[in-house]
């Protein structure tokens, strides 16, 4: 039986309420924590079990604890981001609503390691309910001594505030998430500083996603050293994945790091393979703004060995012929999909949510994505697809947060490994603009 | 007490060697060399706090980080914002990769902007417009339309032109930092985010039109001169009066004998020192309202400046080559004997900075 870190309990009925979650061993890590660890010894711990962090980038979120700046008279806070926005990635959005307390379980873990005495959980506004299960369950804690003043005698006091987001996936930008929870217009900051050492409130900050306070509760009952004997290398733990698209069984699904690509699409346990008489064409490995791959590369890597779920092994190869982890959004896509017309789709997405600060991304996202629209709707150019290279690597690296790369780079992939596609549209523009019409060409279908 | 001098870091910036305080920006130290070295800025203003970052014109590429650790930075960074370290390489029109990503900038920036600076009241005095004189191409690839806004009256003395914005938030700025009450923001996201003040109101109060002068472009624009004239028929002179509400030192911009406009004064960057009052600016436009001190230093960034858009006044360095060479093709076309960067003397070229697109000889 793999091992299951943070999903362990979800099926449980009335999971989602503390009685039953407290029946199940929750709250143990808080008792233990506050009651015989010192803050320093559990961010130790978080360290040694080299969790990176799930909210895309992979930072460890132990170096990440450690860098947080701690002047005297200064409050510090956590804030946690579930903002979760990303097409491709529901991951934080199933945890919440099954298990809301294993979140709290974390955040007061968190808190009390990082000393703050009073942290946000920011919760994409569209996940109205899921902010009524949160608010729920934070009152039943209080309730039950484990939020609040003064926490199981200890005298550490923690608030938990949740916080709705107005709706844009920019906000997912843990420094433009800042700004909004500040009250302000959700425009990423430049950095330095880092949040670290000025943050919410200009004071030191940690912003880490659900997944990974999460993993916390486990550690601290575990240990580090249990958590990193889980996964493979670099990649320790387990990793849940939001798995989609064109397979027999979409879902989240928490992997220990290190499963093949292969096992994943097709074991009954996971994704259950292609959806019945069709063939595996494209693969989003790990949320719309990571590069696509095609089956081929997306199951071995170029030497040949078995591509793994694993942070090393999905980037193997750069962006030549790899992709990368990301936030675990998995989008499988199979011989019925139109590269170009999901490469439209998903620019249409960064366009319309780039916040519009600087003008690389604000005015380079529009521009592909009315190009991409003309190549899909059968008015493409000759030039047209170096033009779309040539717009993103001006995009891509000079802006001011990653939106502009997380733009840039689907466009590239897909026109890097799928040209040959994005030719057929512009030369047979009467042919692909017929309903359902997909490029038949050469290419690696499994 | 013994004034305690900080240490100066040492920068290189284009093979020239600066030495500044630490905390000082790359953006600020290459203005210290010069006009020559100094990165474009679009949306940067020294005297405004917090600005710069958006625009990105001011990209360079930091080819070693310090003394003590000579790595070359990863991605291009913007010089406004980035502090000069001890030790700090830097490349501005000697990298390729710079001069690339500008060209991207003034190809961005132009894909939503009117090319009609003919009927612009800013040509002249145009960041944006010199920014695309020596970064930006003859041609554009863009074919879509371009956003539009109906022209909006924001109180009795600015007009605000929405479809010449570049959104480089300096009057956002500047009415937070210097008027009273900020009645206008950015709205929305994107390339739909615009300047606005979403009731339609009136931005007033005694330093509103001072967003007219820090304005990049011809987005925001003085009502009592729209139109009256261009730029480069008129006279600028320095001048002052006893003001109750302002430093009252301005330029006065004659045409003839009138006093046809009156702004805050400009530095050499094109950058405000001291912000004026509205009653200066709008309602003193008599010479006997003034003490006046002489002509003005007219600044390199303005068209009045002899000869600011003559080809043979070019700077000899690489960008300006490479803007050279893209001149070329338009000779077929059209008569640009005045362009013909090919017949400059040789010499001109000699003491270039090193180059990255030719081979050593
Ligand atoms: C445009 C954009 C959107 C993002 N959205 C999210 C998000 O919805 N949830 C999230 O956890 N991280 C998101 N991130 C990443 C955060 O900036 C940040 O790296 C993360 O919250 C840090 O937490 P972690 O270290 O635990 O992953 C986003 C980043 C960018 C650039
Ligand atoms: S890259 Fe895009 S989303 Fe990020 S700050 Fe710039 S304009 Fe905003
Ligand atoms: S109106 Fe002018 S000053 Fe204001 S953001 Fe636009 S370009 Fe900048
Ligand atoms: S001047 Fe530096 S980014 Fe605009």
């Amino acid at each position: 039986m793999a091992i299951k870190i943070l999903t362990e309990h979800i099926n449980v009925p009335g999971i989602e309420s503390f009685d039953v979650y407290r029946k199940q061993g929750g709250y143990t890590a808080v008792e233990k924590a506050i009651k015989t660890m010192t803050p320093d010894a559990i961010v130790e711990e978080v360290k040694k079990a080299g969790v990176r962090g799930r909210g895309g980038a992979g930072f460890p979120m132990g170096m990440k604890w450690s860098f947080l700046a701690k002047p005297e008279g200064v409050p510090r806070y956590l804030v946690c981001n579930a903002d979760e926005s990303e097409p491709g990635t529901f991951k934080d959005h199933y945890l919440m609503k099954n298990i809301p307390h294993l979140l709290i379980e974390g955040m007061i873990i968190s808190s009390f390691a990082l000393g703050a005495n009073k942290s946000f959980i920011y919760v994409r506004g569209e996940l109205m309910y899921v902010i009524h299960i949160l608010e729920k369950a934070i009152a039943e804690a209080k309730a039950k001594g484990f939020l609040g003043k003064n926490i199981l005698g200890s005298g550490y006091d923690l608030e938990l505030v949740v916080q709705p987001g107005g709706g844009a996936y920019i906000c997912g930008e843990e420094t433009a998430l800042l700004e909004s929870l500040e009250g302000k217009r959700g425009n990423p900051r430049n950095k330095p500083p880092f949040p670290a050492v000025k943050g919410l409130y200009q004071s030191p900050t940690v912003v880490n996603n659900v997944e990974s306070i999460a993993t916390t509760a486990w550690i601290v009952n575990n240990g580090g050293d249990a958590y990193a004997a889980v996964g493979i290398g670099r990649s320790t733990g387990t990793k849940l994945i939001s798995a989609s698209g064109h397979i027999n069984k979409p879902g989240v699904y928490e992997i220990e790091l290190g499963v093949p690509v292969e096992d994943f699409i097709y074991a009954d346990e996971w994704c259950g393979g292609i959806r019945t008489g069709h063939k595996f064409k494209a693969l989003v490995a790990g949320g719309s703004s990571v590069p696509i791959l095609p089956a081929n590369l997306a199951l071995t890597l170029a030497n040949g060995e078995k591509r793994l779920m694993s942070y090393e092994s999905l980037s193997d190869g750069g962006f030549a012929t790899g992709t990368m982890l990301g936030s675990g959004g998995f989008i499988v896509f199979d011989e019925t999909s139109c590269i170009v017309r999901n490469t439209w789709n998903f620019s249409r997405f960064y366009h319309h949510e780039s916040c519009g600060q600087c003008s690389p991304c604000r005015e380079g996202t529009g521009w592909m994505e009315k190009v991409l629209h003309r190549i899909e709707y059968g008015h493409g150019h000759q030039q047209d697809i170096d033009l779309l290279v040539d717009v993103s690597k001006k995009i891509e690296g000079n802006t001011i947060c990653p939106l502009g790369d997380a733009a840039a780079w689907p466009v590239a992939s897909a026109i890097r490994h799928f040209r040959d596609e994005f030719q057929w549209h512009i030369d047979h523009p009467s042919e692909a603009t017929q309903p359902g019409a997909v490029y038949k060409g050469e290419m690696a279908l499994v | 007490m013994e004034d305690v001098k900080p240490q100066l870091v040492k920068v290189t910036i284009d093979g020239i060697e600066v030495e500044v305080e630490p905390g000082t920006t790359i953006l600020q130290a290459a203005r210290k060399i010069g006009p020559a070295v100094a990165p474009p800025a679009m949306c940067y203003y020294q005297p405004l706090k917090g600005s710069g970052g958006k625009c990105r014109a001011c990209l360079v590429r930091v080819a070693a980080g310090s003394a003590k650790d000579p790595r070359p930075m990863p991605k291009l960074v913007a010089s406004c914002l980035t502090a000069v370290q001890d030790g700090m390489v830097v490349e501005n029109e000697t990298n390729p990769q710079v001069i690339d990503a500008r060209n991207g900038i003034v190809e961005f920036l132009l894909l939503n902007h009117p090319l009609d600076c003919p009927v612009c009241d800013q040509a002249g005095e145009c960041d944006l417009q010199n920014f695309a004189f020596d970064h930006g191409k003859v041609t554009t690839r863009y074919e879509e339309d371009r956003r539009t806004f109906e022209k909006q009256d924001i109180g009795p003395y600015i007009q605000l032109h929405m479809t010449r914005c570049i959104l480089c938030y300096r009057c956002v700025f500047t009415a937070d930092q210097i008027t009273n009450k900020r009645v206008h923001g950015v709205l929305g996201r994107g390339d739909a985010s615009e300047i606005g003040t979403y009731i339609e109101k009136a931005i007033d109060n005694d330093f509103s039109g001072n967003v007219i002068d820090v304005c990049p472009v011809g987005a925001l624009t003085d009502k009592t001169y729209r139109f009256k004239n261009r730029v480069w028929f008129t006279k600028p002179v320095d001048a002052h009066r006893d003001c109750p509400t302002c430093s009252g030192k301005v330029t006065l911009w004659y045409r003839g004998e009138d006093v046809i406009r009156v702004t805050a004064r400009k530095n050499e960057w094109n950058e405000v020192e001291e912000f004026i009052c509205n009653t200066c600016r709008f309602d003193k436009k008599k010479t006997s309202d003034w003490t006046i001190e002489g002509p003005t230093k007219v600044s390199r960034s303005s068209v009045i400046s002899a000869n600011k858009y003559r080809a043979d006044t070019i700077k000899p360095s690489f960008g300006q080559r490479l803007a050279a060479a893209e001149y070329k093709p338009i000779h077929d076309e059209r008569d640009t004997s005045q362009l013909d960067i090919q017949q400059l003397p040789p010499e001109r070229f000699a003491k270039v900075l090193p180059s990255a697109m030719e081979p050593e000889p």
